[in-house]
């Protein structure tokens, strides 16, 4: 009975998500009242809708309902509670019903920050959103439908994919998923202002703190995604550019070069033509990950189930949104026009760099990701483009985004030279440098030539970034949220880009075989095998090995690194030991029995990786705290405009 | 020429791009196999239910070889089954199964429930390791060998009589 409940809901949240894409958008076209008054009831509707067809899912997943195909599929009586519930969108269809899920809750937060706003935009916001829904649930309910029965009904699943199996992973798609969702919010904002052809300052103020919200929750679900390659898939790597990886990271690109380029047109009301085309790529770039994932047009070792009919359905979907968007762009955009200029030294030029360099990298991914595509399409052969061609590329936009990021924070609106803060640069790049070099030279020894390079750069953003605050607190003045979290998220990008060059200039690699009591050396590091003994879990069985670890003959820990085989699917997964020790991570890997007692082991010293995937999270608190400044609480006076201030705050 | 056209124009391409990968890709058996056009993989393994007997890949030569790799934990294995049973009534190729991951007696109790064995013979493949050399992704997966002992084809997912009509005959037609 509930898989039929929930598939009629799902039937009810489209039609009801149709209702607010038509109220939406005619109601306001046509200046009918009553037309834009349903947007709201058609919002609650399809989230009630939505909720109880997640909860039915969840419910037949608890209950081992294999009477449901899905369920079959990815779900086991031997699976434990907490992962029969996260079995909900362990594969295609569950997810794109917890996609659909969490764009109903976007939109109800939505309707109720803009009910606020003056009445037709606000419903025309919603109508846009209402569109996108309505063409994911057709898509679902026409090719990929959660509830199908399976009949007769199997006498037990087929268990979750073990690789899912964990609790990183686990909430990694719910997170991932609110931050593509997201920034459909700001798409739909665009898309509202361009058809009330209203595209002033207040637009970009009210699309901010969203904008913001949806890029803080898609960095966190891409850092769990990598933090869970990193110990589960047993390599030791943390990004592999695959298509998947890309499709997630290409909207963050395009999304952090948008929330700059807002808080220009939200402080200037400069980039206006430009802020609306990156509103549409990020959430355009949202869908094609989506397509690229799903339609199996790119080989990933993510894509579970690919299908060539749901590529055309989403490729038709793409034309209808992107284009569309796209279109009414190449009709509006023209009417808009910038009064203010800007010197060359202000605050506005390196924000266009920002954005410039951003989007290049944007490009440089989405080019590598889609070569295979292209050159097969061309008859050209297959041609695959891996980290050779990723790595180089993708630096030469972000070496000089982060440097010139430590020059123009200190850089004002409108009117500045770049004399009025050469004392700070100069001081903070020399300190970044000294640090930069005790730290290649001194701490790790040796390195790569750009390691001291892009060691500086890390540096230099963390100090440059703490002075704005450091120096408001000295003077005693107002320390607004939006000036925290920009540092805070600045910060964290310091973090990051330190922690990508220790890792990728300082990391110790060795596979070895071991028998028991044999040991070997890893830089300054010693590892005694002590032999592996047989592990049962819930839905599993395997080996555990035990490592001792020491430090130049100082015991440092015991790590116990496993190698567990599913019931069910019979597949192996790794899951490394991991220990902190000095700002390194200590990875021990269990590979192969050699028989005879031996086994290859896999050890690495990856030093201050933690920092890569905290900086992430940093930055994601960042974009959090800015998110809830409370200028971006909108008044019920805010349609008046409001004077654009001057001062050094940016989000 | 309006400069707020060039997105549009610049997705026009994109979407031109994606069409024709999609275009594409059914073709290549969705996941495009880095074995086609290679000799299949060497390995010798028991017979199901008979340890004493041994297949050995060099018995692919000689005959065009439909390779099939199943499970009895797979559902899509049981979807296509009949399929099998109805090529293997037609004795245009050898038969050969690879029963993965799977215990004996619970393959052959599945083979009797599911109403009869196609394959000529049944190779297993109790650890999978022989799976893996194949680079097989998930169960089912059904590879053509030709006669000189060559990957000529990889197909993913349930088989059909329709997808064996289009997929694998052509190729046997054209190339014997």
């Amino acid at each position: 009975m509930l898989p039929e409940l929930g598939h009629f809901a799902l039937i009810l949240a489209m039609l009801l998500a149709a209702l607010q894409g038509f109220f939406g958008i005619a109601g306001p076209a046509l200046g009918r009242d009553r037309w834009t008054a349903a947007v709201t009831p058609a919002v609650a509707g399809q989230f009630v809708m939505l909720a109880t067809s997640v909860a039915c899912l969840i419910a037949s997943f608890v209950d081992n309902d294999f009477s449901v195909l899905y369920i079959a599929e990815n779900s086991n009586s031997a699976l434990p509670l907490f992962y029969r519930v996260t079995a909900m969108w362990g594969a295609h269809e569950g997810s794109l019903l917890l996609w659909v899920f969490l764009l109903g809750c976007w939109t109800v937060a939505v309707a109720i920050g803009v009910s606020r706003l003056p009445r037709r935009f606000a419903a025309r916001v919603l109508g846009v959103l209402g569109v996108v829904s309505f063409g994911f649930l057709l898509f679902m309910l026409a090719t990929s439908n959660p509830f199908l029965r399976l009949d007769p009904p199997a006498p037990d699943g087929r268990d979750l994919n073990p690789i899912l199996q964990d609790p990183a992973l686990a909430i990694h798609p719910p997170i991932l998923y609110t931050g593509y969702v997201g920034f459909a919010v700001a798409f739909a904002f665009a898309c509202a202002a361009m058809l009330e052809g209203r595209m002033d300052q207040m637009w970009a103020r009210w699309t901010r703190p969203w904008t913001t919200a949806a890029w803080a929750f898609l960095s966190v679900g891409i850092a769990l995604g990598s933090w869970w390659a990193y110990y589960e898939l047993g390599w030791g790597g943390y990004w592999f550019w695959d298509p998947v990886e890309n499709a997630s990271f290409m909207p963050w690109l395009v999304g952090t070069a948008l929330i700059h380029s807002l808080a220009v047109t939200d402080k200037r009301g400069l980039f206006k033509s430009w802020t609306l085309l990156l509103s549409i790529l990020a959430f355009s770039l949202s869908l094609l990950g989506t397509f690229l994932v799903r339609s199996g047009v790119l080989v990933s070792v993510h894509s579970f189930a690919a299908d060539p009919t749901k590529g055309i359905f989403i490729l038709v979907f793409l034309c209808v949104m992107i284009g569309g968007a796209l279109t009414l762009y190449a009709w509006r955009a023209p009417l808009l026009k910038s009064q203010a200029g800007f010197d060359l030294g202000a605050r506005e030029s390196f924000l266009l760099f920002n954005n410039i360099l951003l989007v290049i990298a944007a490009a440089t991914v989405l080019g590598g990701t889609l070569a295979p595509l292209i050159s097969d399409s061309l008859n050209l052969g297959t041609l695959s483009v891996g980290t050779p061609y990723f790595n180089p590329t993708f630096m030469l936009s972000m070496l000089p985004l982060t440097a010139l990021l430590s020059v123009g924070i200190h850089a004002n609106w409108k009117r500045g030279r770049l004399s009025d803060s050469t004392r700070t640069i100069l001081i903070t790049l020399i300190i970044a440098v000294t640090t930069a070099v005790i730290l290649v030279y001194g701490v790790y020894s040796n390195g790569k030539v750009l390691s001291p390079v892009a060691a500086t750069l890390g540096v230099w953003i963390i100090i440059s970034s703490l002075i704005d605050p450091i120096d408001r607190m000295r003077r005693k003045l107002s320390l607004p949220r939006s000036v925290v979290g920009m540092a805070v998220a600045h910060v964290g990008l310091g973090m990051f880009v330190l922690s990508v060059t220790t890792v990728e200039s300082f990391t110790l690699e060795r596979d070895v075989a071991l028998g028991v009591g044999q040991q070997t050396t890893v830089g300054n590091y010693e590892f005694r095998f002590q032999g592996v003994k047989a592990i049962e879990g819930d839905n599993y069985n395997g080996v555990e090995g035990t490592v001792v670890v020491t430090r130049h003959g100082v015991p440092i820990s015991v790590v116990y690194p496993q190698k567990r085989q599913y019931w069910v699917q019979r597949q192996v997964t790794t899951e490394a030991s991991i220990e902190m020790h000095h700002g390194s991570n200590v990875f021990v890997a269990l590979g192969d029995d050699l028989g005879a007692g031996k086994w290859s082991v896999r050890f690495q010293i990856r030093p201050l990786v933690n920092f890569l995937w905290l900086g992430a999270f940093i930055m994601a608190l960042g974009g959090g705290i800015s998110a809830t400044d409370k200028r971006y609480r909108i008044a019920k006076e805010a349609t008046a405009p409001v004077a654009a201030p001057g001062g050094v705050t940016a989000g | 020429m309006n400069r707020f056209l060039i997105p549009l124009g610049a997705f026009v391409l994109l979407a031109i791009v994606l069409a024709v990968g999609l275009k594409h890709s059914p073709e290549k058996g969705i996941i495009a196999s880095p074995l086609i056009g290679k000799p299949a993989p060497v390995f010798t393994t028991t017979l199901l239910n008979d340890t004493s007997a041994k297949f050995d890949s060099a018995e692919f030569k000689g005959h065009w070889t439909l390779f099939n790799v199943w499970g009895t934990w797979c559902f899509a294995c049981r979807d296509e089954h009949q399929a099998l049973l109805d090529i293997a009534k037609r004795k245009e190729v050898r038969m050969v199964g690879l029963d993965w991951k799977d215990e004996d007696p619970t393959a052959t109790q599945w083979l009797q429930d599911q109403g009869g064995n196609p394959f000529d013979v049944i190779a297993t493949d109790h650890d999978g390791r022989i799976a893996v050399d194949w680079g097989v992704y998930g169960a089912p997966e059904t590879f053509l060998v030709n006669p000189q002992g060559v990957i000529v084809h990889k197909y993913v997912g349930a088989l059909t009589m329709e997808a064996w009509e289009r997929e694998f005959l052509p190729r046997i037609n054209a190339k014997s």
